[in-house]
């Protein structure tokens, strides 16, 4: 089976791997560095449970092989809070809403919200956005319509969007 | 036994484990790398229905790091039990398209997963029939239903009354198969240790799969352990172990590793059961002044060929409204299909759809607004029963709601209103589902420090059962809750029963709440003191439970409140509004009750607007088997959603006065959908979901 010696920064830390080159970003992460936050829930793109954020943005990690990215820089949800156990504002809103259940979703719900937020920083519309240069450059000015449009691709089966989308507008400073 | 002081219970409290959920700490089943471990793939069978002939698993084997493959023909025997899905790799009979017909242990996942592709079988190919339908001659009456009701019940003369009634409906709604799609796939770790088996796994009640296991391995339950301290969702299909759980522990045996298990997406449609799809006939009657005098509610739905699996399908409907003659059956055709198991409000959720869509049907012919309609047949005892309900909350839920929402200004005539190109309407319906209880033990410890412990099989499948646990012993211990950890997820713990049938926290709730006095009365015996060692007590609530007086029908209630727009150009049906009042017994924890009956009411909306398993007849699979085929509700998809409770009191309970409120909360959304789309659009749409076809072609 063929392997490919690849180099991954993953919440700061280098770890050098030889992996088979069949091997999703998900897996590696999940069955060879035991980084367990990130799930899987349809190994197909289809749910967003995944969600990791690779240079700097959001990717369903399951659809991603890995021996493509050597040199990659990758945070996963075990990488949002500081060092010293200080959570990620958007941890911390997710459990003040309690915008989960399960937590199944969360880690990718996570994720997702802080790569979209990056996103909308960076004056990226979605397709609900209708001032393309008014609305699209302040996450502080995403509605709730926009936080949805943005974050369809992360599935709650629990059903908690009611809860997500107001801790993610509370973070994107909205409220 | 009288209520226990509220100190904890009914404060707003944030989850236990939420900071290992928002961190990726939580582990579930399959995040176990117990070193040595294999990977395990299943292979389905490509027919619906025939025979192995011959399988050849020299190609699989032939690949680097394939450790083995077992099937029918090579499998070890294991014991057969009630739910012949678990007897999995034992025949060589093929009852449906989808079903493990073998496993293949390697090295790693990917390994595993490409030698799955290369298992080659011969198949003798049989006729078969997947297709739910009202004129199959071989329907049948299965006598009895799920949770042990009859078939059929009859009173009065249904046929006289609805000849004579002032206004009437025969009306035939119809529901598609619905798969539960727990975010987590269905997982198993098993690790044998000589004849003891460990599995890490995610389910509903670590006890019941033990037990199960235990039966299936001809193992005594305490060879067995099951670990599951965080499950992502379950919905009711892992209520109970499904086959694959047996193949991991199976492949574990035969190759001497551990092996770790997870099925995929597309799997979780062919053996982790799903909701039958049903045919319902509904025929209401009713006097010209709106009190119905007829109800019938005739329901058919399949199971497979191994198991039959009956839903309640029309039983709310003996409780939910007056009427002096009133009759209710189900009716089973047995296919070659897929076994349909427990989701949400398994029998509620289907069967009230149809109650509540035909009740609003009737509330068109009568010119009765359909809130006063429900009001106005407000029964005073359970009518089918004849005794008084320990408390019935559906009126003061239709009357809060109604003021909440606005009712009162609403205008009758559907297809008036329209805003662009959106047509908008509003609809009601009511929610129900039956307060159960069931036995289960538990151990409460008292350390020297000052902090507690309790113990108990329970399970938290996102439901917060581990902080309602908490703040139930607490109070039981008269404690703050800080001082109090619960643990549960675990079948070594005291046996418990399921989270399953909103009965979880009505159950372990009641076992807690006894070991916890238990406990108090021990310290108490001490002069309060307790030694550096600590002090324990246990408690079986299993005759509690069964000196429950019978002499009450126990039922929580609701109402919800739906706006939609449907767009007259396309058929696009959306949600724009969503409200929901409960009356469910004593709220235990506000903040996860909240998102409860929000999930349910999620899942609702998605089973009105966007869920369907659609059956293939030629080759017998449901086609749309994965998460762009199968649409369950995204972000966009919901709109403004509201759900909050009335307070009430019940003593007739349990020590916390608390109903389940797991599942209610899918109850009757997609009627109040449903009856919203009529309003907006003037089309009656009689099949779920409500796509945007059947809306442009009614
Ligand atoms: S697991 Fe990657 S999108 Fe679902
Ligand atoms: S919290 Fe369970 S799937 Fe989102």
């Amino acid at each position: 089976m063929p392997t490919n010696d690849i180099t991954l920064t993953v919440n700061g830390e280098r770890h050098d791997l030889s992996l088979d080159t069949r091997t999703s970003l998900l897996d590696a992460l999940r069955e060879r560095l035991d980084l367990t936050g990130a799930k899987k829930g349809c190994d197909h793109g289809q749910c967003g449970a995944c969600t990791v954020l690779l240079d700097g943005r959001r990717v369903n990690s399951c659809l991603v092989l890995a021996v493509a990215h050597d040199g990659a820089e990758i945070t996963t949800i075990e990488g949002l809070a500081e060092p010293d156990g200080e959570l990620h504002p958007l941890q911390t809103a997710f459990v003040e809403h309690d915008a989960f259940q399960c937590g199944y979703c969360t880690p990718g719900q996570i994720c997702s919200a802080v790569g979209m937020l990056a996103e909308a920083a960076a004056g990226w519309p979605s397709v609900v956005t209708e001032d393309l240069v008014a609305d699209a450059t302040d996450p502080a000015a995403l509605s709730d319509g926009e936080i949805r449009e943005r974050m369809s691709g992360n599935l709650c089966r629990c059903g908690a969007y009611a809860h997500i989308v107001p801790a993610i507008a509370d973070v994107a400073g909205r409220r | 036994m009288s209520a226990v002081g509220s100190l904890a219970i009914g404060t707003p409290t944030d989850r236990v484990e939420g900071r290992e959920k928002v961190t990726g700490a939580a582990r579930y089943a399959f995040e176990q790398l117990p070193g040595d471990h294999a990977y395990a793939w299943l292979v389905q069978s490509e027919i619906a229905s025939g025979e192995i002939l011959s399988l050849d698993a020299s190609p699989a084997l032939a690949q680097e790091g394939v450790v083995a493959v077992a099937w029918a023909g090579n499998a070890p025997r294991v014991a057969e039990v009630d739910d012949r899905e678990l007897s999995v790799l034992q025949s060589r009979t093929i009852s449906y398209r989808g079903q493990i017909v073998a496993v293949v242990v390697a090295e790693s996942l990917e390994t595993a997963r490409e030698a799955a592709a290369h298992v080659r079988i011969d198949y003798e190919v049989r006729d078969h029939e997947v297709v739910l339908d009202e004129h199959d001659p071989a329907i049948y009456d299965p006598g009895t239903v799920n949770a042990g009701y009859p078939s059929e019940s009859v009173q009065g003369d249904v046929a006289r009354a609805l000849a004579r009634a002032d206004a009437a409906v025969d009306v035939t709604y119809r529901t598609p198969a619905f798969h539960n799609n727990a975010m987590e796939p269905h997982a198993t770790v098993a690790l044998w240790d000589g004849d003891d088996l460990t599995l890490y796994d995610s389910n509903q009640g670590a006890s019941t799969v033990r037990d199960t296991l235990a039966q299936v391995f001809e193992l005594e339950p305490e060879q067995v352990r099951v670990i599951s301290p965080h499950v992502g969702g379950g919905f009711g299909s892992k209520g109970t172990p499904r086959p694959h759980v047996v193949v991991a522990a199976l492949a574990a045996r035969m190759t001497g590793r551990p092996v770790k298990l997870a099925i995929t997406r597309q799997q979780m449609f062919a053996f982790t059961g799903y909701r039958t799809p049903t045919i319902q006939r509904l025929r209401l009657g009713a006097s010209g002044d709106g009190q119905l005098t007829a109800i019938v509610h005739e329901a058919l739905q399949q199971s497979s060929r191994l198991r039959e699996f009956t839903e309640q399908t029309a039983v709310a409907t003996r409780m939910m409204y007056a009427a002096p003659n009133r009759r209710t059956a189900h009716r089973l055709a047995r296919l070659d299909v897929p076994t349909p198991s427990w989701m949400r409000a398994p029998g509620e959720a289907p069967g009230m759809y149809a109650l509540e869509s035909a009740l609003d049907e009737l509330a068109v012919e009568l010119a009765i607004d359909p809130v006063e309609l429900r009001i106005r047949n407000e029964p005073p005892l359970d009518p089918e029963r004849g005794i008084p309900f320990s408390s019935r909350g559906l009126v003061a839920c239709l009357r809060l709601g109604a003021e909440r929402f606005g009712w009162a200004e609403r205008d009758p005539t559907p297809g008036v209103r329209r805003e662009g190109d959106w047509l908008v309407g509003t609809g009601v319906a009511a929610s129900t589902y039956p307060a159960y209880r069931s036995p289960a033990t538990a151990t409460a410890r008292a350390e020297g420090d000052g902090s507690f412990v309790v113990r108990i099989a329970a399970s938290d499948i996102g439901t917060g059962g581990r902080t309602t646990l908490t703040l139930i012993a607490a109070d039981a211990l008269d404690q703050p809750a800080a001082r109090v950890t619960v643990e549960i997820g675990d079948s070594a713990l005291p046996r418990a029963g399921l989270a399953g049938g909103s009965m979880g926290t009505a159950s372990w709730g009641t076992a807690v709440t006894l070991a916890c006095r238990a406990l108090v009365e021990r310290i108490e015996a001490l002069g309060g003191h307790v030694p550096a060692d600590g002090l324990e007590a246990h408690a079986d609530s299993s005759d509690e439970v069964r000196a429950t007086d019978q002499g009450y029908s126990r039922h929580a209630y609701g109402a919800q409140f739906a706006e939609v727009r449907v767009d007259a150009v396309t058929g696009e049906a959306r949600v724009s509004r969503l409200l929901g009042i409960f009356a469910a017994g004593r709220i235990i924890n506000p903040t996860t009750a909240r998102s409860q009956f929000l999930g349910g009411m999620t899942m609702g909306l998605s089973m009105a607007l966007l869920e369907e398993s659609v059956m293939d007849r030629e080759f017998g699979d449901y086609l749309n088997h994965d998460l762009a085929g199968y649409h369950v509700a995204s972000h966009a998809d919901v709109g403004e959603l509201e759900a909050d409770w009335i307070e009430e009191l019940d003593d007739h309970l349990n020590p916390m006065g608390s109903k389940g409120i797991g599942e209610i909360g899918i109850v009757g959304t997609a009627a109040a959908i449903g009856n919203a789309v009529f309003h907006a659009t003037g089309r009656r749409v009689r099949e779920l979901p409500l796509r945007l076809d059947r809306l442009l072609a009614t």
